[in-house]
């Protein structure tokens, strides 16, 4: 009988974080950021049926990168875990903290009790009465949870898109401006520029003034005037800057 | 919940497998006593007046749409329960419920229909067909067949606007879960025969959105002028009936300035003709 080597639990652990960032990089990103009326979710998604982004309740919107698969599960879990605690109290008692709490649990205890952590990174977005209360959760594949302000990139090359993102972000921006801020650092994903076109992008919306449920998918002739809008206001600027 | 949440909080396997696209179903597999209608019932008590009835409601058609109108008053006997009660619920964009019955069933009942049909618009990413939506509420009253059976009897009438077809729909429904489909006017609850009869007289095919709500308020009148269960537009209190609209953008609950406007018509008219408007003989 051949005697198993030892392993440090270090080394297990890191070889686990290790394989899940990189089973996170191998996909594009996707960024969220606050604007003037709510929060402003997209991805780089390619196709039209398989989401990155959706609602998940009133207020509260999810995003994912990573395996399509395991985020899907982590969706479907999250509806039906705001869907019942609604059901049972109220629907102004589902909340964002709630469904991050959530996830970070299961995603804690997968990563420590399966031999391989789920490849993914998820955000829960909660739109407030006011920008000062929307909330953006970021949870990790090993569980941690961060409360993020403004903007965050994921998944894919996230720290170059952060870095560009963070050059570009305008706090209370319009929702174009910000849409063309957003499509801009995916654009230069891996330090290479791409272009960006309305099919090849995911977007969506939590919207504060929207009655009822606040989440809308912005796509078809509304996502192409956006970007549009967004592009006019960009040339122009580059122009004023040129002049002096 | 204690139940759902071994394994240190991390959602239990129920939350997270594939399955069903239904929130009853679901919840009948984690927590089934939540459901209404599931409870055992002590036989051979009398069950009247636990709950409050819920009276009379109508809908009609026109060009574009569907109205639906309820009265407020919920009764317990000869005894008035509640005088400002909103039996209509809006289900979602494109969809509306409205009760009679045993109130605090059909209450339950609309809440659960509600999540049911956002539920299943958020797993699939798409929303259920007008049909689809008629058939699920169809399958949820008969699962309330046990509670019936012993008095609470909760019927629904479910309108809708149908994008495919271009129009607005009614459907009402038996206590045992029977399904019908209802063309141009319907009318449920206790004062529903004097609230139909009314409408057969007033309803055109090509009423505007507003005339058709006026219509629904004068055959309400007609059915509180008749039916002691059904309340009239309580002009002192300011209590009017409430008036849901259906169109392609959506739905719409009436303002209640707009609604105390078309019931002061109805009132005025009836103090010149207190039988209401007539209909040529021929």
């Amino acid at each position: 009988m051949s005697m198993p080597f030892y392993v440090s639990p270090e080394q297990i652990m890191k070889d686990k974080a290790d394989y899940a960032r990189k089973g996170i990089a191998r996909g594009r990103s996707a960024v969220v950021l606050q604007y003037d009326g709510g929060i402003l979710f997209v991805a780089d998604n390619m196709s039209r049926t398989l989401h990155k982004i959706s609602e998940l309740y009133d207020r509260v919107a999810f995003a994912a990168v990573g395996r399509y698969n395991e985020f899907e599960n982590l969706r479907l879990a999250g509806v039906r875990y705001a869907d019942s605690h609604g059901y049972t109290y109220d629907r102004s008692d589902v909340t964002g903290q709630m469904l991050a709490n959530a996830y970070a649990q299961t995603l804690g205890s997968i990563f420590t009790e399966s031999n391989k952590p789920w490849e993914v990174e998820i955000v829960v977005g909660e739109v407030g009465e006011t920008a000062d209360s929307d909330q953006i959760y970021r949870i990790t594949f090993d569980g941690s949870v961060v409360d993020e302000r403004d903007f965050l990139a994921m998944g894919g090359s996230a720290e170059h898109v952060t870095t560009v993102l963070r050059e570009r972000y305008v706090k209370d921006a319009s929702l174009a401006a910000a849409l063309s801020a957003a499509v801009h650092a995916l654009a230069h994903e891996n330090g290479e520029q791409r272009e960006l076109e309305a099919t090849s992008l995911e977007v969506a919306v939590l919207e504060r003034a929207r009655p009822h449920r606040k989440f809308r998918r912005v796509q078809g002739d509304r996502l192409t005037a956006l970007l549009a809008q967004g592009h006019a206001a960009d040339t122009k600027d580059t122009d004023t800057d040129s002049d002096t | 919940m204690s139940e759902a949440f071994k394994g240190g909080g991390r959602l239990p396997a129920a939350f997270m497998n594939p399955g069903t696209s239904s929130f009853v179903e679901f919840l009948a597999e984690v927590n089934p006593e939540r459901l209404p209608g599931r409870a055992d019932l002590p036989t051979g008590r009398p069950t009247e007046h636990l709950t409050p009835e819920a009276t009379t409601i109508v809908a009609l058609t026109f060009p574009g749409g569907v109205v639906l109108a309820g009265d407020r008053r919920a009764t317990s006997g000869n005894v008035i329960a509640n005088r400002d009660m909103d039996k209509l619920f809006r289900t979602d964009e494109f969809s509306a419920m409205a009760i009679a019955g045993a109130a605090g069933i059909g209450i339950e009942l609309a809440k659960l229909f509600q999540v049911e049909l956002e539920h299943y618009e958020k797993k699939e990413g798409r929303p259920l067909s007008l049909e689809g939506k008629a058939n699920r509420l169809a399958a949820m009253i008969r699962s309330n067949l046990g509670m019936a059976m012993q008095g609470f009897v909760v019927v629904p009438l479910l309108v809708g606007y149908d994008e495919g077809r271009e129009q607005g729909r009614i459907f009402s429904y038996d206590p045992v879960g029977g399904r019908y489909e209802e063309h141009r006017y319907h009318s449920i609850g206790s004062g529903s025969v004097y609230a139909k009869s009314a409408l057969k007289k007033l309803y055109r095919d090509d009423l505007g959105e507003s005339d058709a709500a006026l219509a629904a308020l004068q055959s309400l009148y007609d059915a509180a002028d008749d039916d002691s269960a059904t309340g009239g537009p309580d002009v002192y209190r300011k209590i009017f009936p409430l008036v849901d609209v259906i169109t392609d953008e959506g739905h719409r609950r009436l303002p209640a300035d707009e609604v105390a406007e078309l019931a002061a018509t109805v009132v005025e008219g009836r103090t010149q003709h207190p039988d209401g408007p007539t209909a040529p003989v021929s």
